[in-house]
């Protein structure tokens, strides 16, 4: 195989374009378990195929929402992620999505609110003037994709729990759900706990320039405390609510909780 | 006279000499299991992001994709542990450990390495092991122990942070894990070889004799 050019180690952009068709909808991927020729090598083993079998489907499932479960219960409110210094910053920090960055959206600034909606006691939209008037806060966390890759950057907001009390939020809700302006609708839930988490950040500004495109603009949901595809770019509106609402990919399989 | 006959009443009541007891038998083949789950849906989660220039062959994964990789790699992961610490428990508690594995001594290690090269080594008595066994086997629960800790690491760098801190930082803890799977694949290859060569003791991981 040539040689790749890597952006960091362990990321490079053949890779995150075959990603990107890999993640094309395709009901056969939906049905993640059953891997076909994939799964030769534990059928020959076992000499049966169990694998391919809705009931390791379904055993797969309960195992998972046992470890959201687990994680729910270790998940530690004060318990922070690690800073890092400037130095340690990632350069450049990589951008990844299930499309390529020419397909990202275009989101005009002007145009742009947030719209707020479920448990709230204010339901009043956001423009982005209004949000930058914020209190912000800047954090140097390391971001932790599913892929296993991780990268060091400088994200700048409002804490999300600051906010939440600013409109009147029902804390004691299970989720806010997150919906992205993201082509095929991104949207992804945040457990409350996490939402409260004195790090999760209403993010925007990267490396102290307003969020560029890449990674979210106008507004990203920084958690350190999850892994990447829980930190929703381009939102578009939150909900607070008690109802589980699923996600882009904590539908096709991805642990929910996913917490670190 | 009938001392004669108590012996020959203790040889036929006294099976014979059991090599692996009940309770290494049941979680070595557990572990064998748990342990294959986890390197072939490892290899698929390897793939999403590979750490070095290669990938592996998509016939030798599990789950189908990254997402069904995880599932498999989070739910096989607590019988390897539960299976693991019961092993590890009750290794230490019986004493076989310490038996069996113990002392290990460089000397030791290089007459027996030499024997073997030399098709020397002998399988007379299969419940005792001979230095490269010890030596293996001793260091495949520390490989062990190494993989279930950074694994633990990655998965929750927040919470259990301190395991991370042990390994240095996330990337290292990953590059760890990866070259523990590839200890523990080599050790699975000569492991694999060594009991068909000597197809007694297979049978003495089966049936205990």
């Amino acid at each position: 195989m040539a040689k790749r050019s890597f952006l960091i180690p362990g990321v490079d952009k053949r890779l995150l374009i075959k990603d990107s068709i890999k993640t094309m909808p395709d009901v056969s991927r939906r049905r993640f378990i059953a891997g076909g020729a994939s799964l030769g090598a534990l059928t020959l083993l076992t000499g049966c195929d169990v694998i391919d079998s809705s009931s390791a489907e379904e055993m797969l499932k309960s195992v998972s929402k046992f470890n959201d479960a687990v994680q729910a219960f270790i998940f530690n409110p004060d318990a922070l992620a690690p800073t890092f210094p400037e130095s340690a910053i990632t350069k450049p920090f990589p951008f990844n999505a299930y499309y390529d960055l020419d397909d990202a959206p275009e989101v005009d600034g002007n145009d742009w609110k947030l719209e707020v909606r479920g448990l709230v006691d204010n339901k009043k939209s956001w423009t982005l003037p209004e949000l930058y008037k914020l209190p912000q806060v800047t954090q140097i966390t390391r971001h932790i994709c599913v892929e296993g890759w991780s990268a060091i950057g400088s994200w700048t907001g409002t804490p999300m729990r600051d906010f939440l009390k600013l409109i009147g939020a029902d804390t004691r809700a299970k989720y806010v759900w997150f919906q992205c302006a993201d082509k095929d609708g991104y949207n992804s839930p945040l457990d409350m706990r996490t939402a409260l988490h004195p790090q999760t950040q209403m993010t925007f500004k990267y490396a102290n320039e307003i969020l560029p495109r890449a990674y979210g603009f106008p507004m990203k949901i920084r958690v350190p405390t999850k892994l990447g595809f829980k930190n929703p770019k381009y939102v578009v509106s939150m909900e607070v609510t008690n109802d589980y609402k699923g996600g882009y990919w904590e539908d096709q399989g991805y642990n929910s909780f996913s917490g670190s | 006279m009938s001392s004669l006959t108590v012996t020959d009443e203790q040889v036929s009541a006294t099976p014979a000499k059991v090599i692996q007891p009940a309770w290494v038998r049941v979680m070595h083949w557990i572990n064998a299991l748990a342990m294959v789950l986890m390197i072939l849906s490892g290899w698929q989660i390897y793939n999403a992001s590979p750490l070095f220039g290669f990938s592996f062959p998509r016939d030798y994964t599990l789950g189908g994709w990254l997402g069904g990789g995880l599932l498999w790699h989070f739910a096989a992961m607590w019988l390897l542990m539960i299976n693991g610490l019961a092993y590890l428990v009750t290794g230490l508690a019986t004493g076989r450990f310490r038996k069996k594995l113990l002392p290990i001594t460089p000397s030791g290690v290089l007459h027996d390495v030499r024997a073997a090269l030399t098709f020397k080594l002998g399988h007379a008595d299969l419940t005792v092991y001979n230095y490269v066994q010890r030596l293996l086997y001793a260091g495949i629960i520390v490989v062990g122990v190494l993989i279930v800790l950074s694994g633990l690491g990655m998965w929750k760098p927040v919470q259990l942070h301190w395991l991370v801190m042990l390994f240095g930082d996330y990337p290292t803890a990953r590059y760890i894990h990866f070259f523990c799977m590839a200890a523990i694949c080599a050790f699975l290859v000569i492991h694999v070889l060594l009991a068909l060569l000597v197809p007694k003791s297979l049978r003495a991981m089966i049936i205990g004799r």
